[in-house]
């Protein structure tokens, strides 16, 4: 089912009671996500995608806008009027009922000509353990699970119901770093065979980058950018969403553009024909970096780190914010870490360069 | 090592000896006083060892009728009193404005005094050659004739002293059971929303489970206490219990010890420990079932 | 797909039935605090209305346009009401501070202090809670009576400066204090003593405060071993001394002396909850019972 949000607020009163200012958490939402595809929401914590998480649900009324599933306004719905599975961030799964006794409560509570019979309503249970494979399990309770599997349960519980929109809310956070891998590809698993409209909230850019169809970044309740996640990468369209995305993190230093180039400190990095003298920001990605011995970035060596596939420079430069440049290069190139200085030519379509003063992409 | 073992055993020299003189002791005593026959007070001297305090107190009507007392008193404050607590605990939750308000003032009755309160309750409900009292104006409103609760039917006696009893350990429960409530992850109600669970179900279903332990702590400790009673009924219908037919097992210990009919030590630990037994063998039966039940790990 | 006007119509009537649910909540919350406060308010309102005005209604009325402080002059002057106040805060002051060093330093040689035999003594104090005071007060009646301590505030005061309960809430609570302040102290060469004056007993200063108002609320109430073990009236405390008031003090038909006397009792505790009602609160809500 298609989701489309349309001018979508909410504010709350400020806990401090002395401020009168509402909090803004969500502002002024737009987009649409298209019917079976799965979406992150992007964002460090307090960026209100939750809070939209929970307007798409329906546990939180909007202060203003819309919501569409399909081409039904369901914005002043109750959650259960909506068709919607949700998954939280603990799970939520009732301690002294057992696993199927779990799947099996949102069923209980269908009523009047939604009422199932006993036996469909098993063989629904069925075939969400099966799909989410927790078909040994069935008679334990929650406690005797691990957590990878009480994941599955909340995801069962939740796709039980044949929702035309699955939630979920920070779904690997609670999970072991090993256990994460598998489940992410678990939870991309059972969202194309379901073919399930999905969104879900995330705090980890690398969670989010590595599932999701399309991903959302969210910054103090305001959309940065919507896009597929390596568009998203490539073309960042503001200095917050380039700082969020990628491991290591993109580099960043202060600069400015005279004479028809970018310029970092002395160093002419970058022609930019056509764009207006002034002071900017330049982000290059760690993989935008190449060893040159007349680059045009002279920086000072610090240390190699070996990583096998490649290798890992960390170097100085007074213009860098943090003084620190982290770059990736392949691990063929010869470099002596003993050197003093080291010099680095780089690939303009890693270069980013952001006004100093509004933060936003000048583009090109 | 000694001069440290030396030392602490200083610092709890006066908890092991206050324990020791005033709990200890006393217990190994009090089996003791049950078993010797005949004992005087004066000359500290008893006749012979066996089971004839038991069979005295078992035989005498006072006490049998105390024990009756004692059982219709737990068999309804103990229920009516949970169900209420658990009732406006979750009325209480429901709600945000004039929430404190509320709890403080149902805990009022915790921090006053039982005795002094239980007189108030008294004027409350007596029935005088001066007036018929409030209560029964009340009841006339609703066209009942009045009665008089504290020295007249048996039934209406016992109706004041459940009364009290529930506003005094009512405060107590509700503080429990309210956070209990809130103690209950709200996720899970946000789950159950989402699957459009009706407000009854949430509670049959989540909620009660999930405060079940705390339930059946009440509800045992409610039945340790209630048999317990005494000072409610002291309060309501003074020291002389029994001629007014409203002594408790307690009141019956206490009355056999000291007072006009006191004086018979023997006796009065033959009761308490009659009494500590139907407490241990209800404890007991209450943990059982609670283990079948609270399923909750 | 269901259509539009249907949803919208439950909605509604679960507005409605929601506020319908909110006012029955407000409406049953409200009927049982006036249940509640009602006696507080009866009790203050018959100790204003003067003897002649209070008997000569037959329908008592719920308001007195004729307030007097007649009745508690007389609860002052007629019936020995300050003495019993008077014995009572003695009581309570000597008990608490008692028991407040008995327990602190057991708490602190179960939580601290490293000795032989110590998680064996203290699982045996534990099982001591369990043990009936009515099983014991028998037994502690006779030692007093044999010790010829009956009417004196040593044998009032004796069997209650213990508490198991409170060592052990109290062990809780040293126990959360870091080692590492303890071993501290140790390089700087405090003693245990300095160390748990200086250190320990402010840090827990919250839970200490607390038990000592749950302390002196059970001893402002405490009924069954004053009477026992007081016949004479110079050393009865409140409880009694009400008990005494009714029985022998105004005559029973001097009801608003009576309730005059009820209210100096139960102000200085309802205060007291007033001012300390959350450290109240929290201290019963982990552990206490009432008596």
């Amino acid at each position: 089912m298609k989701i489309v949000l349309r001018n979508l607020t909410k504010t709350f009163p400020n806990r401090n009671k002395k401020i009168r200012q509402d909090v803004v958490a969500v502002n002024d939402l737009n987009f649409e996500i298209p019917d079976g595809e799965l979406v992150g929401l992007l964002g460090p914590s307090g960026c209100g995608k939750s809070t939209a998480l929970n307007l798409i649900c329906g546990l939180e009324k909007p202060t203003g806008g819309q919501i569409f599933f399909g081409e039904k306004d369901v914005t002043g719905l109750a959650p259960e009027h909506r068709g919607v599975g949700m998954v939280f961030q603990n799970y939520a799964l009732y301690p002294h009922l057992t696993v199927r006794q779990n799947i099996l409560f949102p069923l209980q509570n269908l009523k009047g000509k939604d009422k199932l019979s006993k036996d469909e309503m098993n063989r629904r249970v069925e075939n969400a353990a099966k799909l989410v494979q927790l078909e040994e399990l069935m008679e334990r309770k929650p406690s005797e699970l691990s957590g990878g599997q009480q994941q599955r349960v909340a995801i069962a519980r939740a796709l039980v119901k044949m929702p035309g929109v699955l939630l979920l809310d920070e779904p690997l956070s609670n999970l072991d770093a090993r256990l994460r891998l598998q489940t992410r590809e678990e939870i991309r698993k059972i969202q194309r065979s379901t073919g399930i409209t999905t969104v879900f909230v995330t705090h980890d850019q690398e969670e989010a980058m590595s599932i999701s169809d399309r991903m959302v970044v969210m910054r103090e309740g305001v959309v940065q950018q919507i896009g597929r996640p390596q568009e998203v990468y490539d073309d960042p369209v503001n200095l917050f969403v380039a700082k969020f995305l990628g491991t290591p993190p993109i580099n960043v230093f202060h600069g400015r553009i005279k004479d028809g180039g970018a310029y970092i400190g002395e160093d002419r990095i970058l022609e930019t024909p056509g764009v207006e003298e002034q002071e900017i920001y330049v982000g290059i990605r760690p993989e935008g970096f190449f060893l040159c011995q007349d680059g045009p970035l002279h920086c000072t060596m610090g240390r190699v780190e070996v990583m096998g596939r490649d290798i890992s420079i960390v170097s100085a430069h007074k213009e860098a914010m943090g003084n620190q440049i982290r770059s990736i290069i392949s691990a063929e190139s010869s470099i002596n870490p003993l050197d003093d200085s080291v010099c680095f030519g780089v690939k303009p379509n890693k270069v980013y360069l952001f006004s100093k003063e509004t933060e936003e992409r000048i583009r090109l | 090592m000694k001069k440290k073992n030396l030392k602490a055993w200083l610092y709890l020299l006066p908890a092991i000896v206050f324990l020791g003189a005033f709990l200890v002791y006393p217990l190994i005593d009090v089996f003791i006083y049950s078993f010797e026959e005949e004992y005087n007070f004066a000359s500290q001297t008893y006749s012979g060892v066996g089971l004839y305090n038991y069979s005295y107190v078992l035989h005498d009507t006072y006490f049998l009728q105390a024990v009756k007392n004692t059982f219709i008193l737990v068999v309804i404050t103990v229920p009516v009193s949970t169900g209420l607590a658990l009732l406006i605990a979750v009325g209480l939750s429901s709600i945000k404005p004039l929430r404190e308000l509320y709890q403080t003032i149902y805990f009022l009755p915790y921090v006053t005094n039982t005795l002094a309160v239980g007189l108030v309750f008294m004027i409350l409900f007596q029935k005088t050659e001066y007036t018929d009292g409030l209560v029964n104006l009340i009841l006339g409103w609703f066209g009942c004739s009045p009665i008089d609760f504290i020295d007249g039917p048996y039934w209406a006696k016992m109706f004041v002293l459940c009364f009290y009893t529930i506003w005094i350990v009512l405060p107590f429960k509700i503080l429990i059971l309210t956070s209990a409530l809130a103690s209950v992850n709200q996720d899970y109600y946000k789950a159950a929303r989402v699957d459009g669970t009706s407000k009854f179900r949430i509670f049959v279903r989540i909620t009660l489970p999930m405060i079940s332990p705390m339930i059946f702590y009440l509800v045992i400790t409610g039945f340790i206490g209630a048999f317990k009673a005494y000072s409610d009924a002291v309060a309501l219908f003074g020291t002389d219990l029994n001629t007014a037919g409203m002594n408790t097992i307690v009141g019956y210990v206490y009355d056999m010890l000291y007072g006009d009919s006191g004086g018979y030590p023997s006796y009065a630990s033959a009761a308490a420990i009659l009494l500590f037994a139907i407490v241990l063998t209800i404890t007991c039966i209450n943990l059982l079932v609670s283990r079948k039940k609270v399923n909750l790990r | 797909m269901e259509n539009k006007i249907d949803y919208n119509k439950t909605e509604k009537s679960a507005r409605a039935w929601r506020g319908i649910r909110k006012f029955v909540t407000y409406f049953f919350l409200t009927f049982w605090a006036v249940v509640v406060l009602f006696p507080f308010y009866w009790m203050l309102l018959t100790s204003v209305k003067s003897y002649g005005a209070y008997n000569s209604e037959y329908i008592p009325a719920f308001i007195t346009l004729s307030p007097t402080l007649q009745n508690y002059r007389d609860a002052f002057t007629s019936v020995p009401l300050l003495k019993y106040l008077g014995n009572t805060v003695v009581f309570a002051l000597i008990t608490t501070a008692v028991m407040m060093v008995v327990i602190v330093l057991s708490a602190f040689a179960f939580a601290r202090l490293q000795f032989r035999g110590r998680n064996l003594l203290f699982t045996f104090f534990l099982s001591l809670m369990m043990i009936p005071n009515e099983l014991v007060v028998i037994t502690n009646f006779v030692t007093i009576t044999n010790m010829d301590l009956r009417n004196t505030f040593t044998g009032l005061i004796l069997p209650s400066v213990t508490s198991v309960f409170y060592i052990y809430l109290l062990k809780e609570n040293f126990e959360q204090v870091p080692d590492e302040l303890y071993r501290a102290a140790k390089v700087d060469g405090t003693s245990d003593l300095k160390y748990l004056c200086r250190v320990l007993l402010p840090i827990c200063k919250p839970t200490l405060i607390t038990i000592v108002i749950l302390k002196i609320i059970e001893c402002w109430n405490s009924y069954v071993w004053p009477r026992l073990i007081t016949d004479d009236p110079n050393y009865y405390l409140v409880s009694n001394g009400i008990q005494e008031i009714r029985e022998n003090g105004f005559g029973r038909e001097n009801v608003p002396a009576m309730m005059a006397a009820v209210v100096v009792i139960s102000v200085p505790l309802i205060v007291l909850f007033l001012i300390f009602r959350r450290k109240i609160m929290a201290g019963v809500s982990r552990g206490g019972t009432k008596g």
